[in-house]
């Protein structure tokens, strides 16, 4: 089993933050893994984009043509990603800040307005966080709790006051896909 | 990016409305396209500046840009010049080769303080010596912008870079550069000045120094540079008006505005 | 032990410390600067030496120094800087003294891109600096090998008084991958018998490059080639993966050996029978066991990160033509573009395509593999 993830959006919606604590959390998982970013000074202010490999074997290629799982913070990285998304792929995309794309029919699609859901846990820099909670809700490539517990391991030590918020926010966007996945079985 | 008007074509108009007067125009030698620059920056302010100059001097069409390694690598694509990218430091020495072999032509170099005052002290000192007929727009944001904010030759006593993270400590990092005030002392520099873009004030007077620095040129007088104070909010962690704060309070009581050097 | 997600640049500079590194020397240069940054802080936490040197001319000559007065130097930057390297870099070698260089490399010529690239093989096997020599350059796939080869280099360095270059790029460095690290080790105080520490009680010693004597300097070259035969004798580092049966073969370095691994699982997930053969000593190369893998196969396919570097290495040990893949520019070639660049195609195709499919075969087979050695 090999999975892989594109997570992309705005320099500063923690996009590059989200796929090292997939990337933290699948090593506790004790999968293999790796995690690569888009790099330079184009970043700044720009789009920026990581890819997360979690594997049962060692990782080839850190990259990925065409993703498993794409998770669009924003317009841009819905419109790039959506197409090269692989067959039965899923999309997660941010609808606060991007159109839902039209996607080909094997594409699941999970629409969150994660801005909002965002603010309504406690801050709304953390959409990042409930992408990630409804990616693992909608396609459990990792446990959730193991998520959890990687929130709370890897925070980087100035953004520890946010760890209740990053919880609530994980977990507003797990919920928010949890019953409409219930629905659906 | 400011307002821009269209320069009227004609003091006429046809239909006898009245004729504008222009009161604000976009240079010639900068090309209406939009920077990489990060906001606040002042790269942007110190571009313009010197395109104003080259037009009002009526030089640009033989005017040639030699542009830096650093923010400014991309210079190239903002002025409306014949211009060329040197490799990391090497810009005076590239100008010198323009400058020898076309003695008419108006070159500059437009650096910042790692290209010019860390790896490129070579090449400028020796233009100096050389007395090369060249400008120098030397801009000093105390840090290594395009890598990401590491400490420059003429970072603080004290500054935190990524690189300094203990603040930079002069009995181990030494102490910043002052440019201006070397090369006044060499005899091939005949216009060595330190300006800054902090305030409207500031950025009159630095335009005009990049003038004189211009016409220092014109005359065939040796090597002219102006050493320009400028922000980066980004590396340093400020918003922009706190970043223009920071030069007025912290950088210009380490680099002194002043000229150093005027002949002619 | 414990495992950790580490950044390849940053695992890379822990690695140098904990082997003991006394002094670094560098300058910024994307995309290795987190090197740099990191040991900024963490060097002076050790009481060990970290400067900030003002050009990559400084750096390496700095190197030179603290290399000179026996202590574990190193220096890292990316292909630009690497070029104004050079001169310092031969200089160390003449003189023979130890030092450590990483290169993460980027895309060129010139002011290039900060994109992965691996154009610099010539550049570190062949040609760093004036004169006759090469350096030992070690290309890691991951970060843990990274780690691995960083943690012995500076023994090599020592060992053979010897420029040792690891070789990565803006990919490995910039990744993130677990990394189980070796521990802190704690060195004897060495002086080795050649270091300049003053002539206190003994002969003054001199560290030089220069022989001004033709013959002097035909005995140091001498000397520098039977060093270099028993490094390529001792230190040839390679890796093959599913080559036992494999008919075709696919040879790459560093990043791409790790690509065309999953190019490999791929190939043979579709019933081709393919195998990787991945030097990790570029100088020394693997020659013979390359060599003799060559001779089990039907066709090789090299595949870089460049315009065919190692290419011209590779057709030189097996003795003919191979087929080649190359990406430049800081493209990275996907491992399904490898799986279609294989010469031979599945089984299923050559029967629905009839003609195509069998020709590359025997154009491979009419070709000589006979080692050179
Ligand atoms: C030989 C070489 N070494 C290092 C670099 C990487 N590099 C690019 S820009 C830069 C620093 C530029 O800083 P500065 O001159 O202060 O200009 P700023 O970016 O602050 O405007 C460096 C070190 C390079 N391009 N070439």
């Amino acid at each position: 089993m090999q999975t892989s993830i594109v997570i992309a959006g705005f320099g500063g919606q923690g996009v590059l933050f989200a796929g090292q604590l997939l990337a933290h959390a699948a090593l506790d998982a004790r999968k293999h893994v790796t995690w690569i970013p888009s790099y330079g000074p184009e970043m700044r202010g720009g789009t920026a984009h990581c890819t997360v490999i979690i594997s049962d074997r060692p990782v080839g290629s850190p990259l990925a043509r065409h993703p498993e799982i794409v998770l669009a913070m924003n317009q841009p990285s819905a419109v790039k990603y959506a197409p090269l998304i692989g067959l039965g792929g899923l999309l997660v995309v941010n609808t606060s800040l991007a159109e839902i794309p039209a996607t080909r029919p094997d594409v699941r699609l999970i629409p969150v307005a994660a801005n909002e859901v965002a603010e309504a846990a406690g801050d709304l820099r953390l959409a990042n966080v409930v992408l990630l909670g409804a990616l693992l809700a909608t396609r459990p490539i990792l446990p959730a709790p193991v998520v959890e517990k990687a929130l709370e391991r890897y925070l980087p030590e100035r953004h520890r006051h946010l760890l209740d918020a990053n919880r609530a926010a994980f977990r507003a966007g797990y919920a928010s896909q949890d019953e409409q996945t219930r629905l659906a079985a | 990016m400011p307002p821009v008007l269209e320069r009227p074509i004609e003091n006429q108009t046809n239909n006898g409305s009245p004729v504008l007067e222009p009161v604000y125009c976009f240079p010639d030698s900068l090309r209406d396209v939009h920077t990489h620059y990060c906001p606040g920056c002042t790269h942007g302010t110190i571009h313009r500046l010197v395109a104003e100059v080259i037009d009002e001097l009526g030089i640009r069409e033989r005017t040639l840009m030699v542009a830096p390694v650093g923010c400014a690598v991309f210079a190239y694509e903002y002025f409306n010049l014949d211009s060329c990218e040197a490799a990391h430091g090497r810009a005076p020495a590239m100008a010198t080769g323009l400058k020898r072999v076309l003695p008419d032509q108006i070159v500059f170099t437009y650096q910042g303080d790692g290209d010019l005052a860390s790896i490129g002290t070579n090449e400028i000192i020796h233009a100096a010596a050389r007395g090369e007929k060249i400008t120098v727009i030397f801009v000093n944001n105390a840090v290594y912008g395009m890598t990401g904010g590491q400490m420059a030759p003429t970072s603080l006593p004290g500054q935190v870079t990524s690189s300094s993270p203990a603040g930079r400590n002069p009995a181990i990092q030494g102490h910043p550069i002052h440019i201006p005030e070397m090369l006044a002392g060499m005899p091939g520099v005949a216009y060595a000045v330190r300006r800054s873009v902090h305030s409207v004030a500031e950025i009159r007077k630095t335009k005009k120094a990049i003038r004189q620095a211009f016409q220092t040129q014109l005359d065939g007088l040796g090597l002219s540079i102006v050493e320009i104070l400028s922000s980066c909010p980004t590396n340093w962690r400020m918003d922009p008006a706190g970043a223009l704060d920071f030069i007025r309070d912290q950088m210009v009581p380490v680099f002194p505005l002043g000229d150093f050097k005027v002949i002619g | 032990m414990t495992i950790k997600l580490w950044k390849g640049n940053e695992a890379i500079a822990e690695a140098a410390v904990r082997a003991g590194a006394d002094a670094y020397f560098g300058y910024p240069i994307t995309p290795q600067t987190e090197l740099l940054e990191y040991l900024s802080s963490r060097m002076p936490a050790l009481g060990r030496v970290f400067l900030q040197a003002e050009s990559e001319i400084g750096a390496i000559h700095m190197v030179y120094g603290a290399a000179s007065a026996g202590k574990r130097a190193f220096t890292t930057s990316s292909s630009p800087g690497i070029s104004l390297m050079q001169e310092g870099l031969s200089y160390i070698a003449a003189s023979e003294v130890p030092c450590v260089l990483v290169d993460i490399m980027r895309g060129g010529p010139g002011l290039g891109n900060i994109q992965p690239s691996q154009a610099d093989y010539f550049q570190m096997t062949r040609s760093a600096g004036h004169g006759d020599y090469h350096p030992l350059v070690l290309a890691p796939a991951t970060v843990q090998e990274a780690v691995d080869l960083m943690s012995i280099s500076f023994d090599l360095a020592f060992l053979y008084r010897h420029l040792v270059v690891l070789l990565a790029d803006g990919i490995l460095g910039q990744m993130m991958e677990p990394v189980e690290m070796p521990p802190l080790r704690t060195l004897e105080d060495q002086m080795p018998g050649w270091a300049l520490t003053g002539a206190v009680g003994r002969p003054p010693r001199n560290i030089t490059s220069l022989y001004l004597g033709a013959e002097q300097l035909e005995g140091l070259n001498l000397r520098l080639q039977a060093k270099l035969a028993q490094i390529a004798a001792y230190e040839q580092r390679w890796e093959s993966y599913r080559t036992d049966d494999a008919e075709q073969l696919i040879v790459a370095f560093g990043t791409v050996g790790r690509i065309a691994r999953s190019a490999v699982d791929q190939a043979r997930e579709q019933g081709q029978r393919v195998g990787l053969f991945r030097p990790i000593s570029l100088w020394p190369f693997p020659a013979q066991p390359l060599a003799q893998l060559s001779r089990h196969v039907d066709s090789i396919l090299v595949v870089e990160m460049n315009a065919g570097q190692m290419r011209e290495d590779v057709e030189r040990i097996v003795g003919g033509p191979v087929h080649f893949l190359g990406r430049m520019g800081g493209m990275i070639p996907t491992p399904e573009e490898i799986v279609e660049a294989l010469p031979m195609k599945p089984k299923a195709q050559v029967h629905r395509n009839g003609s195509n499919g069998a020709a590359p075969v025997k154009r491979i087979k009419e070709r000589s593999y006979a080692p050179s050695a």
